[in-house]
């Protein structure tokens, strides 16, 4: 039998793992839309965090500090296009289209020497006694640092969006960017720090990838979790909780078919590598059905006139 | 009498080509209501926006309490204890009451004590409120009061209200306006703007007015006739309109149990609505905004369709037409919404005129257009109606207001339609253009035309329509004579309070 061959303690702990690089791009679209901005350039982003973060980590022999350069990789090209939609109002669309293409083509560029070389070890957080647990253990308190920082991040997301004064007036933006200017919020300002936290996100999540997951550098290595990342902000309703679901079934459905594929199953590969892109985007579709709505300034520009 | 409050003195601010303000001067007491008088781009909201903080002077000074007075943005505005009501409500559908308040307080309680003292103030000033429903579930009415509590948690010296009654019936204008004496009572001084010069002539103590950018005159409104004060900020004397008075002929439009789904989610359902409308009558269509006037706007010029029965034009059943079709027959329509529905803003005049007149005025030979034809009707319109425009290839878009709206009026009345069917014909208009609008829509109507004027504007209906009906909810009240009908009975016909309840002890 295929499915005996697979140990479902491993498959549990991987999709953690799975689930993080798209985790992280996924919370900060939800905070970039959330402040009424459309950022199409989350693949860019990402892979350009990739690349900066190995670049960094293989130089420096310092995860820690890959992640940080990650960070930064992400948001310095998130502020290109915070510039070019905040300021010289372009198009939303268009501008995250070009980033997403820039990104893929800067990353190639930079990750030419790196082809081939193996990053320094992300340690794992073996935490003691919680991960001697039998099954919980290895499943939920033996991962990295990353992991757990993503999870702390859908917490603190969420209250930040429901319970702060910040999360109020970020929401009050992306709902009607006129009548926030007209009360004395700092439109262009407040949207600029979502998209900056949007692309140190993605540049996080894109690292994950690089220096944890894989962990090579190989060109366009983040294969359209970017994309992933945008399609599961829309379909969780631009919530933090329900992005976390859409992610670990994401991540869960990609470990599955990567174990059976291992196992030998008799279906073509091609199905099973399209299969998890397929499963979260009809699941997340059916739990979109409800009345929640899209800020209601989503991707439109704002100009303080008059 | 009490101390001075806000004195402003040479203020001026020019944008690229206007000079919205100039060198305008005028003082406000505490505890009075002030109004601001002026046409449209008279530089009424800039004014108020510069005291508010959104909008730097270019020079000038301002004192508020005796201190100079120079807000860098609306939070030290309201730290000064200035607040303002905005026209367009500054509110978010998607929040709740609480959280819109709280949007526009400097340093909100924390949400449970905030919805506590909402519901104390708004009970104190007769303003019932629930902090906990949603925005976008509210009607005009009660979100005007979310925008006026949010001031009044503030504890502000000088309310600023731009046309705060526009959206409200007769008896919601009377509860406000038991508020504002409220808080006048207490030494808060109002600074008010509106077009309804009736109701300032209730409700304010001194008034200033403003053509052009230019302070050209004080009054007491109580002691000053509401066309003393129109012709004040026209700086002239302009023709009321007058009516022909012709004959009725037989019924041109028969719209009989007329019911539309609502077409969005914020829209409203059209529930069984019955009229007639003779040749050369004009019926006014009331109501506050949002019951169903743009839905039976839309029913009727064919943008939704309906059952083919249900609009009968000249006794043929038009209800399953297109826009089209229907203009071919001579019902044609002009929208409320200038720009983007009435007209393309970014398309020249000429552009516009033939999206709506290529069939009537035959601008199209062989699918080619005759740009030259069209060219020279849009110059009929822009002389006829006086528009002020450089020439018929100007954008839509550069067009003031109230041209535009003379534009899109004057190129359906053009057409010599036999039903013309207007929206808010003199939204937003000054007082010459409205008049001159009304006066084409007259006329029309002398000629044989059978015309329906939808406005929120009472005096406007009252004084151009024969007959008169409210629009409630998607439904459509008893349609009664205009001669005779009384402000009491228009209110009620309009849904009354909409269910809130008086509270003033």
């Amino acid at each position: 039998m295929v499915f005996g061959s697979i140990d479902p303690t491993l498959l549990l702990a991987s999709l953690m793992v799975a689930a993080t690089p798209i985790l992280f791009a996924a919370l900060g679209e939800l905070v970039v839309e959330r402040a009424g901005v459309l950022n199409l350039g989350v693949e860019g982003m990402m892979i350009t965090g990739a690349i900066c973060g190995f670049a960094v980590a293989v130089n420096t022999g310092s995860p820690l500090v890959g992640f940080v350069a990650a960070a930064a990789g992400g948001a310095v090209l998130a502020l290109l296009f915070a510039l070019l939609t905040q300021y010289a109002l372009a198009n939303q669309v268009a501008s995250g289209l070009a980033l997403t293409l820039f990104g893929l083509g800067l990353s190639a560029l930079l990750g030419q020497g790196y082809v081939g070389i193996k990053p320094p070890r992300t340690p794992k957080l073996d935490i003691p006694l919680l991960s001697d647990i039998p099954f919980f253990g290895r499943v939920l308190f033996s991962h990295d640092l990353m992991v757990y920082l993503g999870l702390a991040l859908v917490v603190a997301v969420w209250a930040m969006l429901k319970y702060t004064r910040a999360g109020l007036i970020l929401r009050a933006v992306g709902e009607n960017h006129e009548a926030a200017h007209a009360l004395g919020y700092k439109v262009v300002r407040i949207r600029v720090l979502a998209i900056l936290f949007g692309g140190a996100c993605a540049g996080l999540g894109g690292a994950y990838i690089s220096l944890i997951r894989v962990p090579q550098w190989t060109e366009g290595m983040t294969a359209g979790a970017g994309w992933i990342a945008l399609a599961l902000v829309v379909f969780a309703s631009w919530k933090a909780g329900r992005v976390l679901l859409g992610a670990w079934l994401f991540g869960g459905v990609t470990v599955l078919q990567l174990n059976l594929q291992a196992a030998g199953l008799a279906i073509p590969v091609e199905y099973l590598s399209m299969s998890p892109y397929l499963i979260t985007i009809l699941v997340l579709v059916i739990m979109a059905r409800d009345k929640s709505r899209a800020p209601a300034s989503l991707g439109r520009s704002f100009h303080a006139s008059q | 009498m009490t101390g001075e409050l806000l004195s402003v003195s040479g203020l001026t601010k020019a944008y690229p080509g206007v000079l919205a303000n100039d060198k305008v001067s005028f003082t406000l007491r505490e505890g009075e209501v002030h109004a601001l008088l002026g046409e449209n781009g008279a530089g009424k909201s800039t004014m108020v926006k510069m005291i508010y903080g959104l909008v730097k002077p270019d020079s000038g000074t301002m004192a508020f309490r005796g201190a100079p007075y120079a807000p860098s943005d609306p939070h030290a505005a309201r730290g000064a204890g200035v607040a303002m009501v905005f026209q367009h409500f500054s509110l978010f559908d998607a929040m709740s009451v609480a959280e819109n308040v709280a949007l526009g307080m400097e340093n909100p309680p924390a949400l449970r004590d905030l919805a506590s003292r909402i519901r104390q103030v708004s009970e104190n000033y007769g303003l019932p409120l629930d902090p906990h429903r949603t925005v976008g579930d509210l009607s005009a009415g009660e979100r005007q009061r979310v925008e006026i509590i949010r001031c009044l948690l503030q504890g502000p010296r000088l309310l600023i209200m731009d046309e705060p009654t526009s959206v409200l019936t007769p008896q919601e204008v009377e509860i406000l306006f038991q508020t504002l004496r409220k808080l006048t009572s207490e030494g808060v001084a109002i600074l008010y703007i509106s077009h309804k010069l009736e109701e300032i002539r209730a409700l304010c103590d001194h008034a200033t007015i403003l053509r052009l950018g230019r302070n050209v005159g004080t009054c007491v409104p109580r002691d000053t006739s509401a066309r003393e004060m129109a012709e004040l900020m026209v700086g002239g004397a302009f023709a009321a309109p007058a009516r022909a008075g012709g004959d009725m002929g037989p019924i041109a439009l028969d719209v009989t149990g007329l019911s539309v789904a609502a077409p969005g989610q914020f829209g409203t359902s059209l529930r069984n609505i019955h009229f007639t409308v003779r040749q050369g009558e004009v019926l006014g269509l009331g109501g506050v905004a949002g019951n169903g006037q743009d839905e039976l706007l839309a029913a009727l010029s064919g943008e939704l369709p309906v059952d083919a029965e249900a609009i009968r034009l000249h006794g043929a059943p038009v209800g399953h037409l297109d826009p089209a079709a229907r203009r071919a027959l001579g019902l044609l329509t002009a929208p409320e919404e200038r720009l983007g529905h009435a007209a393309a803003p970014d398309m020249s005049l000429t552009e516009n005129t033939v999206l709506t007149a290529v069939r009537r005025e035959n601008l199209m030979r062989n699918g080619f257009l005759r740009w030259g034809a069209a060219e020279e009707f849009a110059r009929r319109i822009i002389t006829t109606f006086d528009v002020r425009t450089p020439g018929p290839a100007t954008a839509a878009r550069a067009l003031s207001g109230g041209n535009l709206q003379k534009f899109v009026i004057g190129r359906e009345v053009l057409q010599r339609p036999g039903v013309l069917v207007v929206n808010q014909p003199t939204w937003g208009v000054d007082a010459a253009a409205a008049a001159a609008i009304r006066q084409a829509l007259l006329d029309l109507a002398a000629g044989g035309t059978a015309v329906i004027c939808i406005s929120q504007d009472l005096d406007e209906l009252m004084e151009i329509s024969d007959r008169f009906g409210a629009l409630n909810e998607g439904r459509l009240s008893e349609i009664k004579p205009t001669r005779g009908l009384g402000v009491e009975e228009i209110g009620l016909m309009m849904g009354g309070a909409h269910g809130m309840e008086v509270a003033h002890g």
